[in-house]
């Protein structure tokens, strides 16, 4: 028996929004975090956060580990934009965010 | 911690930083936030470590990042704002210039050592004094021991060094 399919175009950079990770490492206590946090939201980003101050124990260990891997510095915000390949941003540059992001 | 003690902490720091010739930013919301931000740090810590670094809640790791920190100064000449943002030059001040970010300095400047001496040079006055230089904003005075608070931009004693040359 035949199986219907949806009909029509697929917007490909919708899929491809949709399979994109996007991760901002942050601290509750900073200002530029904060202003990273409000841009994203503002343009409907989906993504995860950590307050990387905020973890204690293993938690912290884990997240300053992924922090480490993408920025040495370990300095905050840090975002990382997974879709293919890896961009990370940090610190709150906006128009590098937008270009990042295909905002 | 309320928003009226961020509000009394933004005067505070308001007044001696333009008693000082420092400025602090002129976007009054986001520098209640980093009020905020040093006032959660003093509980959590037991003091105002910067809040857009990770301390380690440990005073000695953490005397360069207590606020305001040892990197403001080099970052206010070279980009015109300190790290966080709090501070700015007078043309961020006078809204003449926009905020840019600031990459982070900690930890890429190691200590300048200087030539290995046998006797460290250590500065005194021709008296005997010992010369004390604030490791924040570089105000030199000669007397037995540092200031309690550094009389120019009130950091805590331990945060002075002795001053040598050459």
């Amino acid at each position: 028996m035949a199986r219907s399919f949806p009909v029509g175009r697929v917007d490909l950079s919708k899929e491809v929004v949709k399979l994109r990770k996007v991760k901002l490492y942050a601290l509750s206590t900073c200002g530029w975090c904060r202003k990273t946090k409000r841009f994203l939201d503002a343009n409907n980003v989906d993504y995860e956060y950590e307050y990387v101050d905020l973890l204690t124990g293993n938690d912290k260990v884990r997240a300053l580990a992924e922090v480490e891997q993408y920025n040495p510095r370990k300095s905050f915000p840090t975002v990382v934009v997974q879709n293919g390949d890896t961009h990370v941003v940090i610190g709150y540059k906006e128009s590098r965010l937008r270009e990042v992001l295909g905002l | 911690m309320t928003s009226d003690e961020a509000r009394a902490l933004y005067e505070r720091l308001k007044s001696e930083a333009e008693g000082a010739g420092y400025f602090l930013n002129p976007d009054v919301d986001f520098v209640l936030d980093l009020m905020a931000g040093l006032l959660t740090n003093e509980e959590r810590y037991g003091y105002q470590a910067c809040p857009c670094r990770l301390a380690e809640g440990v005073r000695e790791k953490d005397l360069d990042i207590i606020c305001p920190c040892d990197y403001r100064d080099p970052d206010l000449d070279e980009y015109g704002a300190c790290y966080c943002a709090l501070y700015v030059s007078e043309e961020i001040a006078l809204g003449q210039k926009e905020v840019e970010p600031v990459p982070e300095r900690r930890g890429t400047e190691p200590e300048p050592v200087g030539e290995e001496q046998e006797e460290p040079l250590v500065g005194f006055t021709r008296s005997g004094m010992p010369v004390w230089r604030c490791k924040v904003c570089g105000y030199l005075c000669a007397r037995p021991q540092p200031p309690l608070k550094c009389p120019i931009c009130k950091v805590d004693r331990d945060r002075f060094e002795r001053f040598a040359w050459p």
